[in-house]
């Protein structure tokens, strides 16, 4: 009863909050390949939303449509209240600022330092932050919430895969982004480094106040950060919930996750 | 069945090709310009080939000199050599050599370069960063190989002259500057011009197939090398091809 009584509580506290991000009837296919067929998605300010789906069912796509980098065939993507879709490219640009992007394979330019690599978005994105003479204060206070301040000269190749992932993070975070979103950020990493990387996520969570999506189909990691959960199966949302509640879930399909 | 199949994906890939084409003369005159890239990439591209085309026009000179020089002795015309080689190297030989170790350089770097950056995801990473990664790495790089390759093919043809210069001393006792008077006295401007024309279009040929096989790959490793290797492949086709017409309309209009 009280318990009941609490979640309902927090429910409202959260639909109270303003909405980050809100996809409806997503879809996308390559030919005859339905990779999405009507997601839908809320996020909502201050919160933690991890995605759960078996390999290839279509959440790397379903994030890129998030910030522009693929078409969706059709549905609506909002962020922070403006369609994307119907942005022109400087707009896009705009919104993209206030997105962290940490991506599956991490994508850091193998041809630029650490440093370079995230004064990048910086140099780039000029109407954020206006034009930087000096960025190192920026940069090494990203690199210092990441704990490696030390590798600011070194190249990526020179660096293990899961300070590449953390510099990755760095990377995502130098813009103050208001949203986070992670693609599978604790894949390829061994058990103690995917520890480490949650930790992370949670601290920067706490120091800059974002609202993440985290797609994984890392158990640990989903138990550790997610306050809401939804599966993907299929191409549609399957269930959603809370960690507890999809993990005493009796579903064939839900179980089979959480093995 | 096969045999159609191939010639269809042929005319696709022409097809794409044109496209890719076009987009660059679109965002090549819209802002904003990538001045510093575009500096940053010259100066690599030069740096990558100057030592390759050196020793490639060298070779090409002492060969050419080596080659000729008994054909012209039958006839005892070996006074003609200077114009000989200066008109085959700086109208044909020069450029077309030059080109195409250019592309075996150039070409398979771009592709392999832009084909990983396209595979782990960075040309992804840059567009969320706020940049057009069309404008960034594709326009700068094609522009880079435009300026570039005409530099280095007049250095080439330079050094070619030298070498032939060397054999001729050798064998015949030329001073230098009786040898590069000859030369000069040989060479027009209907010889110069066209030759370094075409050779802008060479440059861009590179660039262009280069980009286009590297910034469309697909995934996966397998197609790194496939970009790599197919950039090279493309662009001497299409650098024999565009000689063909390069010729073609020297000799309508300069009547060779
Ligand atoms: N650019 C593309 N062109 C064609 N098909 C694609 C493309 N990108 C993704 N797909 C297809 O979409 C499907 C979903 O891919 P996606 O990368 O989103 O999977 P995922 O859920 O992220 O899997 P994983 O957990 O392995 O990362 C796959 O079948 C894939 O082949
Ligand atoms: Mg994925």
């Amino acid at each position: 009863m009280n318990q009941t009584q609490n979640i309902k509580e927090n429910l409202q506290e959260i639909e109270s909050k303003k909405l980050m991000l809100e996809i409806v009837d997503l879809k996308k296919s390559f030919g005859d390949n339905h990779v999405l067929n009507g997601f839908n998605l809320k996020l909502f300010q201050g919160e933690n939303l991890v995605i759960m789906g078996k390999s290839g069912s279509g959440k790397s796509v379903m994030i890129k449509c998030l910030v522009g980098l693929m078409q969706p065939d059709s549905g609506s993507i909002k962020v922070m209240g403006k369609d994307i879709t119907k942005l022109n490219r400087m707009e896009l640009d705009d919104i993209r600022t206030e997105i962290g992007f940490l991506f599956q394979g991490n994508a850091l330019y193998d041809s630029m330092t650490v440093r370079e690599n995230l004064e990048f978005p910086l140099r780039r994105h000029k109407k954020k932050f206006g034009n930087i003479k000096d960025t190192t204060p920026l940069v090494t206070e990203a690199l210092g919430s990441v704990g490696l301040a030390h590798t600011i000269n070194l190249m990526p190749s020179e660096l293990s895969g899961g300070m590449q992932k953390r510099i990755a993070l760095a990377r995502a975070l130098i813009l103050k982004p208001k949203i986070i979103l992670y693609d599978e950020p604790t894949s390829g990493l061994d058990p103690i480094t995917s520890k480490e990387i949650i930790e992370l996520m949670r601290r920067v969570q706490k120091q800059y106040k974002t609202s993440s999506l985290i797609i994984t189909h890392d158990v640990d990691c989903a138990r550790v950060v997610s306050e809401r959960m939804i599966l993907l199966v299929d191409g549609t949302n399957y269930v959603e919930g809370t960690f507890p509640e999809l993990e005493l879930s009796k579903d064939e399909q839900v179980k089979a996750f959480f093995k | 069945m096969h045999k159609n199949s191939a010639i269809k994906s042929f005319f696709i890939e022409i097809g794409e090709l044109s496209y890719f084409a076009n987009r660059f003369f679109k965002e090549v005159f819209s802002r904003p310009f990538e001045f510093k890239e575009l500096l940053r990439q010259c100066y690599s591209i030069g740096n990558r080939s100057i030592l390759l085309v050196g020793v490639t026009g060298f070779i090409v000179g002492l060969v050419l000199t080596l080659q000729t020089r008994p054909t012209l002795q039958e006839f005892g015309a070996e006074s003609w050599m200077p114009s000989m080689v200066s008109i085959s190297i700086i109208r044909e030989i020069g450029p077309v050599i030059i080109a195409l170790t250019f592309a075996g350089r150039i070409a398979s770097g771009i592709g392999a370069e832009l084909g990983s950056m396209r595979v782990t995801e960075q040309i992804d990473a840059m567009e969320v960063s706020g940049t057009n990664p069309f404008k960034f790495l594709v326009v700068t790089r094609i522009l880079a190989t435009t300026i570039m390759l005409p530099i280095l093919v007049i250095f080439g043809d330079a050094v070619a002259l030298f070498g032939s210069y060397i054999i001729e001393n050798s064998k015949g006792d030329v001073s230098f500057v009786l040898y590069f008077n000859k030369v000069f006295k040989t060479l027009e401007f209907s010889d110069i011009i066209p030759a370094t024309i075409k050779t802008y279009f060479f440059g861009f040929a590179i660039g262009l197939v280069g980009c286009f096989k590297g910034y469309n790959c697909k995934k996966g490793t397998v197609g790194v090398g496939l970009a790599a290797n197919s950039a090279v492949v493309y662009s001497s086709m299409l650098l024999f091809i565009l000689d063909f017409v390069a010729v073609f309309v020297t000799d309508i209009f300069f009547e060779i």
